[in-house]
């Protein structure tokens, strides 16, 4: 059980340009946080740090779990899931395939269930190809519950998505939420968690 | 399923299902070994004696032709992100994906190989001797071409990097297994040739995915 | 190891190749001009007859181009260890000095090849090598230019130089088991009689000279670039 997340100032710079500063804060379990600010203030990246795929100029990333505090970065992508901007779908799998695919990457079992969460029962033996935007995005969070991370980064979770589907996101976010997890999520609409925000 | 052969798996399913995959390989390898006698001519003999290494150049620009699939794909539509993230470290990933660039690539011009032998005269000793280089050397082709491929993942045209940066690496492949089939043309034992064929092809395969893995981290942070 | 952190600030390398650098050029061309009158006036090798004279040039030139990318090798570990900021400037400068060396090292060959053998290109396992070599050094120069990001760039060049480097002795083996294999003996073997000795060293130490000054001054100029660069940005 992940207890906390904390970043201490952290910098990052892309290219020549200093995005941000001795950005600090932290998120505990069951809490969301909001990233907000314009097009290339750096939300992105700051995910991308999160996520470890970035190191940041200076600063640290502590995890805190069972008691214990850890600040390496690989072993904080094991707690990830992630909904990047990108769908990660291959146009030549089904639906099925790429839900099983991944949740078998993750050492998960995937079900129907989740996509009959997201709406997608039906398009199961459907290839990818041929999904609609909104649909690829609910395929994509069927993909986020099935990993079953504790620590999810999000961006923008709404977009693309009709109000049925933003809805669900809602819903899933609150659920993950309630059962302990943390998100942190770049986004330009309220995630209407009761949560903090963090203006880049 | 494990992590590794879930991985596994799926690229060979895509590579099966995304333009007919080894054909393409294939098609080429055979374009090759058709083109060569157009160029030089049709004396058999002369055919049997560069036969390994036209082959063996062939193979090695088919399966060139396939890498920038390796990691590409993946980086562009973020799978790698979330393939990153998941349980298996990246050195296993590159390695799967040697794995699976090699079954669909370099097995099937292997097999194919005896094949195109046939159509350059070479006698059954070097053909076998050719068949067991390629078996052998293939998979280096993969693993160092992996490397490339990681390293030019982030360029918009990286096509053409991609040969630039590994075929002088291969250089010794191509060596050793056309110099295989000459020494068994000569009625000598080629054994020794496919003795250091199989030590860079282990140390190859042993190591690049580590390189790769290196190079791969360093193209996710953008 | 603390003095070479002391240069890995770009402003003491500034001021150290101040002066560093005028005394390699001098350097250079004392022993080139000296290397290339005592080359000149060196006794013809009984069965090379004059053409020796391209020992003098062939050789130094392979031994540096060799070196150079030896360079490289080493800025490129120390890049990835150490991260010191210089050391991938200094690789990627080092870079087309090396290329140049190497192609100087082929032509050179081939033209002493000419009165040798007949022919001015016969797959010598040491030429071929080279040529390789020639190949190693386009693809990293072209992997730095091909890269936007000037620190990806850098560490990717730095994976493909230290791959590269542990592969050159395997290239080289190779290219010589080849060359037995097909042709027997390789052509360019290096003894040198005593009366050469001079003019040889002579010639390798204007060489390194040369390198080095025209090295100091490509990292001097990248290093005013991106301060100019940084200027621009920030207006």
């Amino acid at each position: 059980m992940i207890s906390s997340l904390t970043a201490e100032k952290l910098v990052c710079t892309r290219g020549e340009r200093r995005l941000f500063d001795g950005l600090s804060f932290r998120v505990r379990a069951g809490q969301a946080l909001a990233v907000e600010g314009a097009n290339g203030a750096g939300k992105s990246s700051l995910l991308r740090i999160l996520a470890g795929f970035l190191s940041p100029a200076s600063g640290r990333i502590t995890l805190t779990q069972d008691g214990k505090d850890n600040d390496d970065a690989e072993e904080r992508g094991k707690q990830i899931g992630w909904l990047g901007h990108l769908d990660g779908l291959k146009p030549q799998l089904t639906v099925a395939e790429q839900l099983a695919f991944f949740a078998g990457l993750y050492g998960r079992k995937a079900d129907s269930a989740a996509l009959e969460q997201v709406g997608l029962a039906r398009q199961a033996e459907l290839p990818c190809r041929y999904l609609s935007a909104g649909q690829r995005r609910r395929l994509a969070l069927a993909r986020l519950v099935v990993s079953e991370r504790p620590l999810w980064l999000l961006d923008e979770p709404f977009a693309a998505l009709d109000a049925s589907g933003q809805a669900l996101v809602a819903q899933l976010m609150a659920r993950h939420c309630g059962q302990g997890g943390l998100i942190i999520a770049a986004t330009h609409d309220p995630l209407g968690l009761g949560n903090e925000s963090l203006k880049l | 399923m494990s992590p590794f052969l879930t991985l596994l798996g799926r690229d060979l399913k895509l590579a099966a299902r995304s333009g007919g995959g080894a054909a393409l390989a294939l098609s080429f390898f055979a374009l090759v070994a058709t083109l060569m006698p157009l160029g030089v001519g049709a004396d058999l003999t002369l055919l049997a004696r560069i036969a390994g290494g036209v082959l063996w150049v062939g193979a090695v620009l088919a399966a060139l032709l396939s890498l920038d699939r390796l990691f590409q794909g993946d980086y562009d539509d973020g799978s790698l992100d979330l393939i990153a993230l998941s349980p298996l470290p990246l050195e296993l990933t590159s390695f799967a994906k040697i794995l699976a660039h090699w079954l669909s690539t370099g097995l099937p011009l292997t097999l194919l190989s005896p094949l195109l032998a046939l159509m350059f005269n070479l006698p059954p000793q070097p053909t076998l001797m050719l068949v067991v280089s390629l078996a052998i050397g293939t998979p280096a082709v993969s693993a160092v071409g992996a490397i490339g491929a990681s390293l030019t993942l982030s360029l918009k045209r990286g096509g053409l990097i991609l040969p630039l940066i590994i075929l002088p690496l291969l250089a010794p492949v191509v060596i050793f297994g056309a110099g295989s089939v000459a020494y068994a043309l000569d009625g000598l034992s080629g054994t020794g040739a496919l003795g250091l064929l199989a030590a860079f092809s282990v140390a190859a395969v042993l190591l690049s995915p580590f390189a790769a893995a290196a190079s791969v981290r360093l193209n996710l942070g953008s | 190891m603390n003095w070479l952190f002391k240069y890995a600030n770009p402003h003491n390398f500034m001021r150290l190749s101040n002066w560093l650098l005028p005394v390699c050029a001098v350097g250079a061309v004392l022993c080139l001009a000296v290397g290339l009158y005592f080359s000149f006036s060196a006794p013809p090798d009984y069965q090379q007859g004059a053409t020796v004279l391209l020992l003098f040039i062939h050789v130094p030139a392979d031994l540096m181009a060799m070196g150079a990318y030896v360079i490289i090798a080493v800025c490129s570990l120390m890049s990835v260890i150490w991260r010191h900021p210089l050391s991938d400037t200094a690789a990627r400068a080092a870079a087309p000095l090396g290329a140049v060396f190497t192609f100087l090292g082929l032509v050179t060959g081939a033209l002493w090849g000419k009165p040798m053998w007949g022919t001015y290109w016969v797959w010598d396992a040491r030429l071929t090598s080279f040529l390789l070599l020639l190949f190693l050094y386009l693809g990293y120069m072209a992997l730095w230019n091909a890269i936007e990001d000037e620190t990806r760039a850098a560490r990717a060049c730095a994976i493909l130089a230290l791959i590269s480097v542990v592969n050159i002795p395997i290239i080289k083996f190779s290219v010589d088991w080849w060359s037995t294999l097909h042709q027997g003996e390789t052509i360019m073997a290096g003894k040198l009689a005593p009366v050469y000795l001079a003019p040889f060293f002579l010639m390798m130490a204007g060489y390194a000279f040369l390198f080095g000054a025209l090295w100091m001054l490509r990292i001097r100029t990248f290093i005013v670039e991106r301060r100019a660069r940084t200027l621009m940005v920030s207006a």
